[in-house]
């Protein structure tokens, strides 16, 4: 069943473009971010010291790097799609809104792959 | 198509503390998306090795940074309680008017007691 309107799918013509899909998933990520925003939070003030033999072999040990790539690719999307919204809501000129869209969306995948970049090699590392 | 009225009418309403919530979840939003720049740039550096990570704690334990660091916190409290509050609205829970400026209280207080928690036990941290 879908809850668009037949004129709205003819049309195509919704504000957000892809109906309710894009507002389910900010809060899919936000109900995973929530514990996962506190584990990183008392982690990291759990941490013996910031130096960085502690702090490599916090991220390196157990199901860390699993949940620390989890935590940075949700709060990427969750950025990406919240960013999105603001975006669409205060910016009414194309020639911007399109660049700032672009820029959020490059910017967000951008921070995915370097955060998981440095988990992994930092995980990695301490197996070798 | 250019005359079509767009969607926050923020200047149409008389202005409630609620309002000021809504536009400071979106406002923190933008916060944690910088702090999540922050937090990838201080894995990155993690993972090149001692030498970078050296690097980036001198700049981590500057003022300004340190600063930015406790804005960020209070940010993700905010953003967190404020988050929850948003969820229960979803599951249509609280949604009344006196609810709404009830939660609003106290997402307020309970966000800055967080942040100033999380504050003190990461000041004590790094007095030891």
């Amino acid at each position: 069943m879908s809850l668009r309107t037949p004129l709205a799918r003819v049309l195509n013509q919704g504000a957000a473009r892809d109906g309710v899909h894009h507002w389910l998933v900010q809060r899919v990520t936000a109900v995973a971010l929530a514990p996962l925003s506190v584990w990183l939070t008392l982690s990291l003030l759990r941490l013996p010291d910031r130096g960085y033999g502690a702090v490599t072999a916090w991220i390196g040990a157990g199901v860390h790097p699993v949940l620390l790539a989890l935590t940075v690719g949700l709060a990427a999307w969750h950025a990406w799609l919240g960013i999105q919204v603001v975006v669409e809501d205060y910016v009414a000129q194309p020639a911007l809104k399109a660049p700032l869209l672009l820029l959020s969306a490059f910017t967000n995948a951008l921070l995915v792959a370097s955060g998981v970049y440095a988990v992994l090699r930092i995980a990695l590392r301490s197996l070798a | 198509m250019a005359e079509r009225p767009l969607s926050p009418h923020v200047t149409v309403y008389r202005w409630g503390y609620t309002m000021t919530l809504s536009i400071l979840h979106r406002i923190t939003g933008i916060a944690l998306f910088l702090a999540l720049v922050g937090f990838i740039a201080w894995l990155t550096a993690a993972a090149m090795g001692p030498g970078a990570y050296a690097r980036a704690m001198i700049i981590m334990d500057s003022l300004p940074a340190e600063l930015l660091i406790a804005l960020a916190l209070l940010a993700l409290c905010f953003h967190f309680c404020n988050g929850l509050r948003h969820l229960a609205w979803d599951m249509g829970w609280g949604f009344e008017r006196a609810q709404a400026r009830r939660s609003a209280v106290v997402v307020i207080v309970v966000s800055v007691l967080a942040a100033a928690a999380v504050l003190y036990l990461l000041l004590r941290a790094g007095a030891a």
